[in-house]
């Protein structure tokens, strides 16, 4: 209808833009603001990883080379494979525990209020506080996982202090953490479901776990898609658990794509590695990030 | 109307905002004037990093009051304070350079130094180094740290090579005599069974494997055991020796055999620290600005502690800290620098060495911290100065300072930092792994730090 009107008439256009004009005023406003504070340092982060910088001189151009650098790093494959691991782990437990809860929550009659209250309580720890914290219950010795054991006879682990345990301790607290978010927009979720499906489903005499396949998943098969791939995109950047609990350790077995470019760029003094490190990870989560604008923008449609 | 109106100065405020920000963080030297030729006697103005925070009000009176003094001796020159607590954070360090927001005058850490000197992110002060007279004086090889070639980078502030730290009252407690601490690595073995075996939550001795400073401990035992890091070109790794080897076989033995360095491992510099403040760690490497650490930060009471020299050793690695300048500071800042880092940290009974006013400030005198000068004569003066306004009791530092008499100081490896993270491998895999194989783990580490060092050369 616009490109109409303007085509008959050029002034058209002028008189839409003017009308337009305090809608752009505030679009222009937010552009500034993203253009500063987003997308400039994303533009340095990716010309860094192709420079030798001491911030004092000007940078020098060393094409791939810090690409080479990092990548013939021993801890490279560490990193990548961890944090391959931590996601996947993280998806396994992250994933299902809160949709469970959701799912528990949104069944039940009274005090849902109070449990939601509860279940959102450790989302409002600021998360170094919550790793710290876990970082007391993981001590082998007298920590409280194993008096907890302990009391179930069961044998004393020596989660952060394996290597076989170590990772899955991160992806523990990094669960706790989350849960309290995940929980409450799947519970939103789950809520917007017509309550008029259900009850047409228990008329055909379906039972609880019958109405979650034939209702519930149906319904929030697009949230749940799309907390996947943001989770995976969340999941992949994993840097304080490791930077606050293991330090990487033992034997590099919780190094993380990200803790690895801290090291670079904060102990090693290499900007350029540690640029070249955090392209490499947006390039992988740009990946996830499209399908997410795919799937959202199929839900648009 | 009036919403486009609004608009519109929303736009352009924000607009100016941003570049007003943006312009800023580009000044290039801010604080600094241009460089060139000027009268001996011109003002100048130098920013100076590591000014005592307010919260430590009696430190930074004495900060304060000195630079009164040195700006009346030198009414040219205006020191501009900048308090920092701590006064070095890499995070920050570069992101302060490269804001164009950084002192004139740094402060850094030892374990820095090479790798600023070799980004080029400080001054060469060669040229000036003759404006400070102690220099004749000073250790060669405290003042090597801050030198590459004959170049001068920095001036030291502190200095102390690496010992023993224990906790006295838990020697007490364990049945050993705390005025006779160990002297090899088997006596401390045995002490730290004895401290262990007071019961559960007691260790015998501590040590790091996290955060890279498991291999920053593992240089310090190397480098006492009489090894080396890397060989004297810089160019391989020579810690697989049997020196390397000694180093985590004895960790193995009081781990896992012996159960004295307790459960929990992947430790970092505070959980030590923490440990030995709680009063439930008998024994760590360490210096004497651990105690000072300890009792400041972390709920120690300097009585309780003492320090003896690194067992068995002749060489110790050194620590410390010192001030180097910005790159884009001007030869008269550089030299005005230089006289007030003179006035306020080099000069026996003056500024940091001024024990009586610390004394009568009510400030802890008396640990043998900051070494130097060695036996020179500003040396002498300076330990006369210590034990006369002593008020924390020398006694339990003497070993250190009797011991570390004839042990060298011993510089970082080329590229610490890389070396360290490959190492903390091998030290969290003797403390986590009861099966760990040590010639192994020396050799993966061997093999990754000369892939390291072969491509950064």
């Amino acid at each position: 209808m616009t490109t109409m009107t303007t085509r008959r008439d050029p002034g058209g256009f002028r008189r839409a833009f003017r009308r337009n004009l305090t809608a752009y005023g505030f679009l222009c406003a937010a552009l500034i603001c993203f253009a500063f504070f987003s997308w400039y340092p994303m533009v340095r982060e990716f010309l860094l990883s192709f420079q030798k910088t001491n911030f004092v001189g000007p940078a020098e151009w060393v094409g791939l080379d810090n690409f080479r650098t990092v990548i013939e790093d021993s801890a490279f494959p560490a990193a990548w494979l961890n944090t391959a691991a931590f996601t996947g782990l993280a998806l396994l437990v992250g994933y299902a525990v809160p949709f469970v809860i959701a799912l528990v929550l949104n069944e039940l009659r009274h005090a849902t209020a109070y449990l939601r209250f509860v279940v959102y309580l450790p989302v409002m720890l600021p998360p170094a506080v919550a790793v710290l914290l876990f970082k007391w219950f993981y001590d082998p010795g007298p920590g409280l996982f194993n008096q907890i054991l302990g009391l179930a006879h069961l044998p004393a682990l020596s989660w952060l202090d394996s290597t076989s345990t170590a990772l899955i301790s991160l992806v523990l607290v990094s669960t706790w953490m989350n849960l309290g978010t995940g929980t409450l927009i799947y519970l939103a979720a789950l809520q917007s479901i017509p309550s008029d499906l259900y009850e047409a489903a228990e008329l055909d005499g379906a039972g609880l776990l019958r109405r979650v396949w034939h209702v519930t998943i149906p319904q929030t098969k697009l949230i749940l898609l799309v907390m996947l791939l943001l989770q995976i995109v969340a999941t992949m950047q994993v840097f304080i658990e490791p930077y606050l609990l293991t330090g990487g350790g033992p034997e590099n077995a919780t190094v993380t794509v990200a803790y690895l470019m801290y090291q670079y760029a904060f102990s090693f003094g290499n900007f350029g590695g540690g640029g070249a490190l955090g392209l490499m990870l947006m390039l992988v989560l740009m990946v996830f990030s499209a399908v997410y604008l795919r799937v959202s923008r199929d839900d648009a449609n | 109307m009036k919403p486009r109106n609004l608009a519109i100065l929303l736009t352009a405020g924000l607009a100016l905002a941003a570049a007003g920000c943006g312009g800023s963080g580009n000044t290039p030297g801010a604080g600094s004037s241009p460089a060139g030729p000027a009268a001996a006697d011109a003002p100048v103005t130098i920013s100076v990093g590591c000014q005592p925070p307010k919260s430590n009000p009696k430190e930074r009176a004495q900060w304060d009051a000195d630079v009164a003094a040195f700006q009346k001796l030198h009414p040219n020159i205006t020191i501009e304070s900048k308090d920092a607590f701590p006064c070095i954070v890499p995070e920050t360090f570069q992101a302060k350079l490269a804001g164009g927001e950084m002192e004139d005058l740094f402060y850094v850490y030892y374990t820095d130094v090479r790798k600023i000197i070799a980004s080029g992110q400080a001054a060469d002060i060669t040229p000036y180094a003759s404006t400070l007279t102690t220099l004749k004086d000073m250790r060669p090889d405290v003042i090597s740290v801050f030198k590459e070639g004959e170049k001068l980078y920095g001036v030291p502030r502190t200095n102390y090579g690496t010992g023993l730290v224990y906790n006295r009252k838990l020697f007490t407690q364990a049945g050993l005599d705390p005025d006779a601490p160990p002297k090899t690595w088997a006596e401390v073995q045995a002490a730290a069974k004895k401290i262990a075996a007071l019961g559960p939550g007691y260790v015998g001795y501590g040590e790091y494997s996290a955060g890279n400073t498991g291999g920053w401990h593992f240089t310090s035992s190397l480098y006492g055991r009489g090894g080396d890091m890397v060989t004297p070109d810089g160019k391989k790794a020579a810690f697989n020796s049997p020196e390397g080897k000694a180093v985590l076989e004895n960790l193995k033995q009081m781990r896992w055999t012996d159960d004295s360095m307790g459960t929990k491992q992947l430790l970092r510099w505070e959980d030590l620290m923490r440990m030995m403040g709680s009063g439930r760690l008998g024994m760590m490497i360490g210096a004497p600005d651990v105690v000072q650490a300890v009792n400041n930060d972390f709920k120690g009471k300097f009585e309780d502690y003492g320090v003896t020299s690194l067992p068995e050793a002749t060489y110790s690695l050194s620590g410390g800290d010192g001030y180097m300048f910005n790159p884009k500071a001007t030869p008269e800042q550089i030299k005005a620098g230089l006289l007030w880092l003179e006035y306020r940290f080099l000069t026996p009974g003056q500024g940091q060495f001024d024990y009586e006013r610390a004394k009568n400030d009510g400030l802890p005198v008396g640990l043998p911290a900051t070494d130097l000068y060695g036996a020179t004569a500003p040396g002498q003066k300076i330990n006369e100065l210590r034990t006369q306004f002593a008020t924390v009791p020398v006694d339990h530092f003497k070993p250190y300072v009797d011991g570390t008499a004839n042990v060298q100081f011993k510089l970082e490896p080329p590229k610490a930092q890389e070396i360290y993270a490959i190492l903390d491998t091998a030290m969290s895999a003797v403390l986590t792994r009861q099966d760990a194989n040590i010639d192994q783990l020396l050799s993966d580490a061997e093999k990754k730090v000369d892939t390291m060092l072969a491509r950064s050369s």
